[in-house]
């Protein structure tokens, strides 16, 4: 292999998981480099979450098939906030073991400035929109610096509009802080605007795989390069490419692909 | 007289009080109902004191209303009152410390681990359908008469629903929100602490109210079938001289304090649940 082992976050090795008979996870191979953003394809049950798990440590996985160096944390589709815990509390319980009492407020503060969610430090998650949460729930994820985000459909159950603001957020904060992220999403869109290497999973194994060298700025649906892209992805999805005129037409989306990501 | 069975479902809180008409006379229209309220009360005292007054209601039956309360400043001018009071508060108190410890640590070992649900859960499930009152013989053969099997009988009263509702409410949270306290971070200690307690606690206090219920019910059924002190004793006492004042004082007396720990827990509620609103 031809990187050093530092610049590698985590690393996985013929990975294999069944549930009973049902063999979901074949072999898995992938590699993450620090602060590469990646984002994981595949149709339902392919078993995208459950890779997911295995790399959060949710689930046991032998140590020679799955191994992450440094902090691993998770947005998850639902933003899984304590309800019973005030936004404030729910993001500084993410660096309790790690950050020290006394600076542990700023901290929160500035995670949760980072997405303007400052006024809600003190309302109760219950009190937030859907959109609020999972921004709460970003904030969480990347309080404690980790090495390895990993986000699990986190905007699938947005609204359009507000997905494509987490779009250009979600960009931001990974120029910041620059985490290594996996995604896993089934939009195929979503994936080739924000990510610079995508990945289709199927059968149990990574079966696909495609690099987004083109910059984020210039990655509008009508550019050549991403259209032809969108139809390999979904071709290799096993889904006949149809032409894009739900959201390629509207003129949010496209400012977004525009806007999002300065890189 | 109020029962010390609650009469109303436990599941949450107290239900609202009637749809107010239009803004400008919500205030006047509340109070007036809250006045209405009181007429039938009112009127019922003043019927009885009436009926005693006249002789149709005669004192050995039932005192009237004058005499009751005669009865209660006397009672506690002397101290009397008094001492069977704190005696009775010891016992409940006692009986449902031992029984909420036992209710709420098996809760926990139930349903925070397999092995400890399997040996836990089905005993429980088969003693919950026994009715507790009907220990006492075995409690008395166990125990003898003293203070024991009283707070012995209050403790069993206290577990049973602390255990069932604190178990249901660990089980109810959602599995979603412990995965996110684990990718957090959190250790076993801190997950205790910040999710499966307050996760459970709603449920918990469902609980602890339906036990304050049954502990005092179960000091009642104690201190009637044998007591040297307390309430029940100062009420069998009475009995013996027909005194009916004192045993409707005595009653009276367990009424109020009751009520006095169910609003406690609905203060409680208040506070512990603030972010369910």
């Amino acid at each position: 292999m031809a990187l050093v082992n530092g610049d590698l976050v985590a690393q996985v090795r013929g990975h294999h998981r069944s549930f009973g008979s049902t063999r979901v996870l074949q072999g898995v191979d992938l590699t993450l480099r620090r602060g590469e953003f990646v984002a994981l394809l595949g149709r339902s049950g392919s078993g995208k979450s459950t890779l997911l798990r295995s790399l959060a440590g949710l689930d046991p996985s032998p140590r020679d098939e799955v191994s992450v160096t440094g902090r691993t944390t998770v947005s998850f589709q639902e933003p899984r906030l304590l309800p019973w815990r005030r936004v404030r509390e729910n993001v500084e319980l993410a660096v309790l073991n790690t950050v020290d009492a006394r600076t542990r407020p700023d901290r929160v503060r500035d995670a949760l400035g980072e997405v303007s969610l400052t006024e809600k430090a003190d309302a109760w998650p219950g009190q937030l929109s859907g959109g609020q949460a999972q921004r709460v729930s970003l904030a969480r994820a990347l309080v404690s610096e980790p090495d390895l985000l990993l986000l699990d459909e986190p905007f699938s159950a947005l609204d359009a509009l507000t997905r494509i603001e987490m779009h250009s957020l979600v960009t931001q904060l990974w120029e910041r802080h620059e985490p290594a992220i996996l995604l896993v999403t089934h939009d195929v869109d979503e994936a080739l605007a924000l990510a610079d290497r995508v990945l289709v999973l199927e059968d149990g194994q990574v079966a696909r795989e495609w690099q987004v060298s083109l910059p984020r700025a210039t990655r509008s649906p009508e550019h050549h390069q991403v259209a032809q892209l969108r139809e390999e992805v979904l071709g290799a999805l096993g889904v006949a490419p149809a032409p894009r005129d739900d959201l390629a037409d509207s003129p949010q989306y496209a400012r977004h692909l525009k806007t999002s990501g300065a890189a | 007289m109020s029962s010390f069975v609650p009469t109303q479902p436990l599941t949450g809180p107290a239900p609202a009080p009637a749809p107010a008409e239009p803004d400008v006379r919500r205030p006047r229209r509340l109070r007036l109902s809250w006045l209405r309220r009181w007429v039938s009360p009112v009127v019922i005292v003043a019927v009885w004191q009436l009926l005693s007054s006249t002789g149709v209601l005669p004192e050995q039956k039932i005192a009237s209303p004058a005499q009751i309360a005669t009865r209660a400043a006397q009672l506690t001018a002397d101290g009397t009152l008094g001492a069977a009071t704190v005696i009775s508060v010891q016992r409940v108190f006692l009986g449902f410390v031992v029984g909420a410890v036992l209710g709420l640590v098996l809760a926990v070992a139930a349903a925070l681990s397999r092995i400890g649900e399997d040996a836990v859960d089905p005993p429980m499930q088969m003693l919950r359908t026994l009715p507790h009152f009907g220990l006492i013989p075995l409690f008395i053969v166990w125990m003898g008469i003293g203070e024991s099997p009283k707070i012995a009988l209050i403790a069993m009263g206290v577990a049973f629903p602390l255990y069932l509702n604190t178990f249901a409410g660990i089980r109810s949270i959602d599995r979603k929100v412990t995965e996110a306290a684990v990718t957090m971070g959190l250790t076993r200690r801190q997950r205790l602490r910040h999710v499966v307690v307050p996760g459970a606690l709603p449920q918990s206090l469902v609980g602890l109210r339906q036990s304050l219920g049954v502990a005092w019910l179960s000091l009642i059924v104690a201190e009637t079938v044998s007591a040297d002190s307390g309430l029940g004793y100062m009420i069998n006492h009475a009995r013996e001289f027909l005194q009916t004042d004192v045993i409707v004082v005595g009653l009276a007396v367990y009424s109020i304090l009751g009520l006095a720990t169910d609003s406690l827990v609905r203060l409680i509620e208040r506070k512990a649940l603030a972010w369910r609103s």
